[in-house]
């Protein structure tokens, strides 16, 4: 005996709901990767995606575990505190193979100005020059050792007494 | 076979181990790195800055930016005597080359940083129709590239402007604060190129994090409070006429 007339459309419908609804579950699981939602909306696994990019500056950890002789010599000067490779530029390569890569040769008249040239936006305590009328053309490292910027008096005297407008 | 009673005691635990193995998803990047042990910010000292571009370089070289877009840029802003609601701001080419020599036109002139400010109430992941925009569990705003469908809601919902569509992968893109690097105990490039020590790197759940001294003993300000983005990105001297 059947609980009302025509049931059967009911069981039907109900039916087909039902499959529906697997479909749809069994569909999803197919197609959202599992991480999705293990930490939030989103795909847990980006996270590993994303930090497993390689890196391109080594850190100056690195660079101190091999140059501590120019770590010593950085210690007690002005740039103690700029990373090696501010102006070394990125060199995780040559942290991999030190052997076969090597860091290209700097040009301290590019370099140098980068920093030092004059500009009013910059702020007023940080040593800044006009590099045309403070070098007159020479090299910065005719007398600063980018190492340890300050002077040496017994090597350059000569030339720092020419060239003295704007230090700091 | 049928499943008798004894069969079903001996399966259920077996799949309740399974389970946790299928909810714990991939193990993470670096092995050492945890999730829950990080707040990551960061803290601008603008009377520091002396718009060099170092940053801008570095953060090309890193993370392959393409030319003409920038994740991290600075700004230079000139200032005439009183009239802060009006400052000029230049920045060419993001400051990838340094700046031009600044004009002496009276009034004040400054550099600011500026760079995704990976707030903990972040517009953007908010307006993400997919979930390819998130906050991680420790704080970074990030982009997976497998999801994003380029459709640009992201871009327009940052307040910073510091989102961009990736002209090759048409995916959005932004600052990452070196996810690759902070969670292998580097600093972000832009921090580890910084000559001046203008930008650095703060984990605000490291309470032996130098920031949070800094924090204590400085007036600093975030980005447009009033968005209430609860940005993260805190910046040092900060004068009112930046936006």
């Amino acid at each position: 005996m059947t609980a009302f007339k025509d049931a059967g459309h009911v069981f039907r419908l109900v039916a087909v709901f039902a499959v529906g609804v697997m479909v749809f579950v069994g569909v999803r699981a197919f197609l959202v990767p599992k991480s999705f939602g293990q930490y939030g909306h989103y795909r847990g696994d980006a996270l590993a995606d994303i930090a497993a990019r390689p890196v391109a500056f080594a850190g100056h950890q690195a660079c101190e575990d091999c140059h501590a002789d120019v770590l010593e010599k950085k210690k007690s000067g002005r740039h103690a505190h700029v990373n090696c490779e501010a102006c070394h530029g990125p060199l995780a390569k040559h942290v991999d193979d030190p052997g076969s890569v090597q860091p290209p040769k700097l040009d301290t008249a590019v370099l140098c100005v980068r920093c030092h040239e004059a500009n009013t936006a910059k702020p007023k305590g940080f040593p800044q020059v006009a590099s045309a009328e403070h070098s007159t053309g020479l090299p910065c490292d005719t007398c600063h050792q980018p190492h340890s910027p300050a002077i040496d008096t017994g090597k350059t005297e000569e030339t720092a007494k020419a060239t003295t407008g704007g230090t700091k | 076979m049928s499943i008798t009673r004894r069969h079903m005691l001996l399966l259920l635990p077996a799949a309740a181990i399974a389970w946790k193995h299928v909810l714990a998803g991939a193990p993470e990047a670096s092995p050492n790195y945890k999730l829950s042990e990080h707040w990551w910010g960061m803290l601008i000292d603008i009377p520091k800055c002396i718009g060099c571009g170092n940053c801008v370089r570095a953060c090309e070289t890193e993370n392959d930016v393409p030319d003409g877009y920038f994740r991290t840029w600075v700004e230079r802003y000139h200032v005439t005597d009183y009239d802060i609601e009006n400052p000029h701001v230049d920045s060419p080419d993001g400051a990838k080359k340094g700046f031009p020599p600044t004009k002496e036109l009276g009034g004040k002139n400054f550099f600011v940083p500026k760079l995704c400010n990976h707030c903990a109430d972040s517009p953007c992941t908010q307006v993400c129709p997919v979930g390819a925009t998130f906050i991680s569990p420790d704080g970074v705003v990030l982009v997976d590239k497998k999801y994003c469908l380029g459709c640009r809601y992201c871009v327009q919902a940052c307040p910073y402007g510091c989102r961009f569509i990736n002209p090759k992968t048409e995916t959005a893109e932004k600052c990452t604060l070196c996810y690759h690097r902070i969670t292998k105990g580097l600093t972000t490039a832009c921090c580890e190129s910084c000559p001046t020590g203008a930008r650095q790197l703060a984990d605000l759940k490291n309470p032996n994090d130098p920031i949070h001294e800094f924090l204590k003993t400085h007036s600093v300000q975030v980005l447009k409070p009033y968005m209430a983005t609860h940005a993260k990105l805190f910046y040092n001297g900060l004068d009112g006429s930046v936006r």
